[in-house]
């Protein structure tokens, strides 16, 4: 099976305090990586092709530092990496980029092809789009993959309460990946070296043969004018004393709630 | 203005809360709007949400099918682009269904598309301006959607607040008929019921919840330790069973259980929207967090900043201390 993963290299917001500067996040001095839920969608790609035979390929929409995130993946297993650059791409809102990948997927074929089930600006939206611009079956919150035959998967999606919810699905088409679908393999420095001269094609507007008014600021019909802290409501009573006093504090809370006798 | 249209998700007969949420979500966008609720199904239940819903809604069209009967979003995409005005507003719920929906319909309905909103502040020269987070609800966004071809906006369950119900005493519409065959690549085969676990999180009084700040398997102990010492049970967020350091059975959330304890301490929890919504009934929050813009602060009544790695066992110490002081 040839399958296609899209991927994105986002600021590790477990790694970062945010500071706003303008009317963006303060992007220096930022730790970057790759979306985790894009890490587990490559590695049940490559889990996938282990069993049914294929290669897989990796591909963001971005720029040259984008490329890190490709080549981490491709330390992993992904043979080939994708980076569809161009500045007529920026500035893109969720459809702007879903049609830049459509149009790559137009030009090459894929049987499956994968995302995070979000990255960082928590829409949950390129697959789904994707999936729409090309006429492909498209399921979401992907927990289980498994090929039946060449036509077709059984997948499992999360739904509320811990339930699965059990799909059948036609191929080629397009799956959200949850993360907690697999344990993402280990990536070493040596991986990492071992890749570090492979070439990654770069393909723009004009390659992909796109008509540029249909992407960037041009296309885009949802913009973010601003990032803001939100004033906060009640908000927590922050225990400034030390350890041993915050630990007294908590349990005499406790206490008072009958949580503690 | 354009027409605003929201789907009503249900489940056995019973509309699911969203719908007057959506409700809610309709007059932010327009104080005078007479939106009409869509609802797609089939048989008696169907009929039974749609009664219940005309008391909400000015309209209700109601899509019957019978392979509507489950609500398969790739079908229901299929059916709201054949019914769908072009250039209307449409709310969906931003769960498990609307997820699965809504990307795929903005496409199908030429419109924008605004998912996972939480706030609107109303529509100026033809954008409808709402408020988004970004970043696991680190920062805010405001964000401008075009309303010119249209937009489908999904809202964050639990961000409006339902309001009384107005007697509207809607209309009914069937709009059965204007839905051809609908056929999908994607088959609904089954729900498979979560298994139950060795511990009952969701019959707690306190629960010791860790997050991704335990950082490590052999760390899930001092929690145990500390649960151990107040009689509790350790529960946990989403990244923990991702890295199955503890079964699914232990996870607070939309997809995980929903609890109700007297005491929530959230060890290490960043405090996303999905992890929130699993905890019910005003419990004191607790939250211990080495990152103070943790936007579980928010949430908590209590904050302390600190590393939960050191706060726990400092904190089981003198649980110990304290009870073996009483039993003395």
């Amino acid at each position: 099976m040839e399958i296609l993963v899209c991927v994105k290299r986002v600021p590790d917001t477990t790694e970062n305090e945010l500071q706003l500067t303008g009317n963006d996040i303060d992007r220096d001095d930022l730790v970057y990586s790759i979306n985790e839920p894009d890490n587990y969608a490559v590695e049940e790609a490559l889990q996938i092709v282990a069993k049914t035979g294929g290669s897989v390929t990796v591909a963001t929409v971005g720029g040259e530092d984008d490329e890190e995130v490709l080549r981490r993946e491709m330390a992993m297993g992904a043979k080939q990496g994708v980076l569809l650059s161009d500045d007529a791409f920026n500035e893109s809102d969720g459809r702007g980029i879903a049609t830049v990948l459509a149009s790559y997927v137009g030009k090459n074929h894929y049987d499956l092809i994968l995302t995070g089930v979000q990255a960082d600006d928590g829409a949950a939206q390129v697959g789904g789009m994707l999936a729409a611009m090309l006429d492909y079956p498209f399921a979401s919150l992907v927990t289980s993959i498994e090929a039946l035959d060449g036509k077709k998967l059984r997948i499992s999606r999360e739904i509320e309460g811990g339930n699965k919810e059990m799909n059948e699905i036609d191929l080629p088409c397009v799956l959200s990946i949850q993360t907690g679908i697999n344990e993402p393999r280990y990536v070493g420095m040596k991986g990492i070296r071992q890749v570090a001269s492979v070439e990654i094609p770069a393909f723009g507007a004009a390659d992909l043969g796109l008509d540029t008014s249909a992407v960037g600021a041009a296309g885009a019909r949802v913009n973010r004018t601003d990032y803001f802290v939100p004033a906060l409501g009640k908000g927590a009573e922050i225990l400034q004393g030390s350890r041993e006093e915050n630990i007294d504090k908590v349990m005499e809370l406790m206490k008072a709630r009958g949580g503690l006798n | 203005m354009a027409r605003i249209f929201a789907y009503v998700t249900h489940k056995n007969g019973v509309a699911d809360d969203s719908a007057l949420e959506l409700a809610a979500a309709v007059r932010k966008i327009d104080p005078a709007a007479a939106p009409t609720a869509i609802v797609t199904g089939c048989g008696i239940e169907l009929d039974t949400v749609c009664e219940a819903i005309r008391l909400s809604f000015a309209e209700v069209w109601k899509i019957a099918g019978d392979n509507l009967a489950y609500p398969n979003a790739e079908l229901v995409r299929k059916a709201l682009v054949q019914v769908l005005p072009i250039g209307s507003i449409v709310l969906l719920p931003h769960d498990h269904f609307g997820i699965d929906l809504g990307p795929g319909l903005s496409i199908k309905l030429n419109a924008a598309f605004a998912p996972d909103v939480l706030g609107i502040d109303g529509v100026e020269g033809g954008c409808l301006k709402v408020v988004r987070q970004e970043f696991g609800g680190q920062v805010s966004a405001h964000v401008r959607c075009d309303l010119s071809l249209g937009v489908v906006i999904s809202i964050r369950p639990g961000a409006f607040k339902a309001l009384e119900t107005v007697p509207a005493n809607g209309t009914m519409v069937n709009k059965s008929s204007g839905v051809g065959t609908l056929e999908s690549g994607r088959r609904y085969l089954e729900t498979i019921i979560a298994e139950s676990g060795d511990v009952d999180i969701t019959k707690h009084q306190v629960l010791v919840s860790i997050g991704r700040g335990i950082q490590d398997k052999d760390n899930v102990g001092i929690a145990e330790e500390l649960a151990e010492a107040l009689g509790a049970a350790v529960s946990c967020s989403r990244p923990v069973v991702d890295a199955k350091w503890l079964p699914k059975s232990r996870q607070v959330g939309s997809s995980g259980q929903t609890v109700k304890p007297k005491v929530y301490l959230a060890c290490g929890i960043s405090g996303s929207f999905q992890h929130l919504a699993g905890i019910k009934g005003s419990p004191l929050i607790v939250a211990i967090n080495k990152n103070p813009k943790a936007p579980i602060f928010q949430v908590a009544d209590v904050g302390i900043v600190d590393d939960i790695l050191e706060f726990i066992p400092e904190m089981t110490e003198k649980v110990l201390e304290a009870r073996g002081a009483k039993t003395r």
